[in-house]
């Protein structure tokens, strides 16, 4: 009796320790806690180009993380990328002609939406449309680019 | 000459075709009888102590050990790029992904995978099985069931003890040694790992991993020869086979999950 | 076929004649069956058991009656303890039925087949005893298998069964501490823990000293007399066998080759069986592995 005691609360021991570290690894090293993407409001966007965005990539304002990215889907009627992007709920005043652009972090860092808020009284809401857009930067368009000018210029 | 040749290559093709049916028919008895032991948590909870506390010890030192090597080399690489504050994301991502599940996977393999092969085979040679069997008591229930889901239990809790082990050692190093920021080393890992791709997904891996350890040693000890040289060559192919079919299951287990 | 000594044995074999080859897995051949109580609890007619490409059992009949010690002596390797695999189901016949009881062991499904194996005990070679546990749980594992009691009366069974054996003392042993003869007893403990019909032992005898051979035969004769068992003993151990069994069968290359009492046995006068009971180094068994002449092979120029 003993015996199969000792066993038992080894075993318990065991598989206690075992989801203790399953818990570890959801809670604090993978992004379960800062998730929570059912909660905050949708807004979309449209983009000329989104790059290489992508879902559950972040949204800041002023550089502070305020939402995720949480869908990118292309409308083939306008030939334009849908970006669904998921605000928390504390974040609830942004001017309705805010700027949505998409920067990259660094020179070969990951892309994300920058929102720059705009100058109007009234705010967007659930389900809205960010109407001002700049879509990405594409390194090989701005060399391009570069190039072109250098040689008009000449 | 050639038809010689040709006929141990059939031979040997027959043969292994043979042990694959029977390790698949032992597959579906085992399963056939998983209600009966989910019922009788005794026979489970001694199986989990076989395979889950007896390799804890070796599960979390190679753990902590892993990660502090994770942690040093990726530091040493990342300080090149100024990106030493991703360290916590290589770190986790490695461990949870991919060495986490296999490692573990390949460590029970020869603990306690090595062990449950010894032990069927030494049962089946001492005659116990045929023993049960005569008793009326059908030992793929009784004696082979418990042991493969107290396998398929054990392997993603001791893999999960593994990754979290492996963090902390990598924390260890990474912030405790080579000065890394702390707040950078967590916040950039939980930005970065993701708890459905990269977690979820390692429990998967390693869940599939203790399926084809247990199976492959049960397989091994309840097909051995029953000799002492039957057994002892049953045990050093269970472990090299299940080696073998944990590495080549984690190619495909990866390219399912991660490769779009 | 024609081996020196077999003409002038009995041959069991109903037919009289040569025996027909072995063919596919034949019907129950209800010749000498006289309603259901038979006077045999186990009857096998036209056995036919190969493995791989050699013959273990041609055409083998043999009957096992109720209530009495069987035995079943040949030298070693002529599928003695084979047999007592076919009669408990553990492998197949090539041709060939085996009725226990008026059961076909042999094409009974699973669940039939543990019905009746729960009447059958058998005494391994090993003793087969489960390692891991001790002496106690060993004789209560077929009880807390198979039946519901109580822990107290399954203690009480399990020291009456040990008390049979002389091994209650031993209770709280490892099997890994007994002597062979002890864990032979313990096992024999363990095959008659549920009260079975039969008891099959194999070569109970083999590497045990004098004194725990003679206890092994005053324990199988009196379990036998005592719980009106059914016996069947395989072994090679001619004195001792001869002791206690009451219907004795020697087989060989396949074949029953006498059959009988062992008075009977013992003034067989064909060369085979005298040279089995004597134990004589040459007879109709050679001595010599089958080989080619010495000479012959001394003087062939053959690099190996």
């Amino acid at each position: 009796m003993g015996r199969q005691r000792g066993t038992e609360i080894l075993v318990g021991l065991f598989m206690a320790a075992g989801f203790v570290a399953l818990f570890f690894l959801a809670m604090q090293v993978s992004n379960l806690s800062a998730g929570a993407s059912t909660e905050g409001y949708r807004l979309t966007a449209r983009f000329s180009n989104v790059g290489s965005l992508k879902v559950r990539a972040p949204v800041t304002m002023a550089g502070v993380r305020i939402g995720r990215v949480e869908s990118v889907s292309f409308d083939k009627d306008s030939y334009e990328a849908v970006v669904t992007l998921r605000i928390d709920p504390s974040v609830d005043s942004i001017p309705d002609d805010t700027f949505a652009n998409i920067f990259t972090a660094g020179l070969l860092g990951e892309q994300y939406v920058g929102l720059e808020p705009g100058g109007s009284p009234d705010h967007l809401r659930d389900g809205d449309t960010i109407a001002y857009t700049q879509a990405a930067l594409v390194l090989e368009q701005m060399i391009g680019q570069f190039l072109f000018n250098r040689a008009g210029g000449d | 000459m050639l038809l010689d040749g040709l006929a141990r290559l059939g031979r040997s093709g027959i043969g292994a075709a043979e042990r694959l049916g029977r390790a698949h028919l032992l597959l579906g008895a085992m399963l056939m009888g998983a209600g009966e032991v989910l019922r009788r948590p005794r026979l489970l909870s001694a199986q989990l102590y076989n395979i889950g506390v007896l390799s804890l010890l070796i599960i979390g030192v190679s753990g902590l050990f892993v990660g502090m090597v994770l942690g040093l080399q990726g530091y040493i690489t990342l300080v090149q790029f100024g990106a030493a504050e991703s360290l916590g994301v290589v770190v986790a991502a490695a461990l949870v992904r991919e060495l986490g599940p296999v490692v573990t996977a390949l460590l029970v393999a020869g603990r306690a995978g090595s062990a449950l092969t010894a032990e069927i085979g030494l049962m089946k040679a001492t005659e116990q099985l045929s023993g049960l069997e005569m008793m009326a008591v059908d030992p793929v229930r009784r004696i082979l069931t418990p042991r493969f889901l107290g396998g398929i239990i054990a392997m993603p809790l001791l893999a999960a003890i593994f990754s979290a082990v492996g963090v902390l050692g990598g924390y260890f190093v990474g912030v405790g040694l080579l000065g890394v920021d702390a707040g950078a080393f967590w916040s950039q890992m939980q930005a970065k790992v993701d708890f459905q791709d990269d977690i979820l997904n390692g429990v998967i891996k390693s869940v599939a991993f203790g399926v084809v350890v247990t199976w492959i040693a049960l397989f091994q000890g309840y097909d051995t020869v029953p000799t002492s040289e039957g057994v002892s060559r049953s045990t050093t192919r269970s472990v090299v086979h299940a080696a073998l079919a944990v590495l080549g299951l984690d190619f495909v287990l990866t390219a399912l999950m991660y490769g779009d | 076929m024609s081996a020196p000594g077999h003409s002038a044995t009995r041959r069991p074999t109903p037919s009289g004649g040569d025996a027909p080859s072995c063919g596919a897995p034949g019907e129950p051949t209800r010749a000498s069956d006289s309603g259901p109580p038979s006077e045999n609890l186990v009857e096998i007619r036209g056995l036919c058991f190969r493995r791989g490409r050699q013959v273990i059992f041609e055409q083998v009949d043999l009957d096992i009656r109720r209530r009495a010690i069987t035995a079943v002596m040949g030298p070693s390797g002529t599928g003695k303890t084979t047999l007592l695999k076919l009669i408990t189901g553990q492998l197949h016949p090539d041709a060939g039925t085996i009725e226990v009881d008026g059961q076909p062991v042999h094409r009974l499904g699973k669940a039939a087949l543990y019905r009746l194996r729960r009447r059958m005990g058998m005494l391994f070679q090993s003793g087969a005893l489960l390692t891991d546990l001790s002496v106690f749980d060993n004789v209560a594992y077929p009880l807390r298998e198979h039946t519901d009691l109580s822990a107290s009366m399954l203690r009480k069974l399990v020291l009456m069964k040990l008390e049979a054996v002389g091994l209650r003392g031993a209770r709280d042993l490892m099997p890994n501490a007994l002597s062979g003869g002890m864990a032979r007893r313990v096992a024999l403990a363990r095959a008659i823990a549920l009260d079975p019909d039969m008891i099959l032992y194999d070569e109970p005898f083999t590497g045990q000293d004098p004194i725990s051979k003679a206890t092994l035969v005053a324990l199988i004769r009196q379990l036998n007399d005592a719980a009106a068992l059914t016996s069947i003993l395989v072994s090679h151990d001619v004195m001792d066998t001869l002791a206690i069994a009451d219907h004795v069968y020697v087989i060989s290359h396949g074949k029953v080759i006498a059959r009988g009492t062992p008075e009977a046995i013992m003034a067989d006068r064909s060369a085979w069986v005298r040279q089995f009971i004597d134990g004589l180094p040459d007879g109709p068994v050679h001595f010599h592995y089958p080989a080619p002449e010495l000479t012959e092979d001394l003087f062939t120029r053959r690099s190996v």
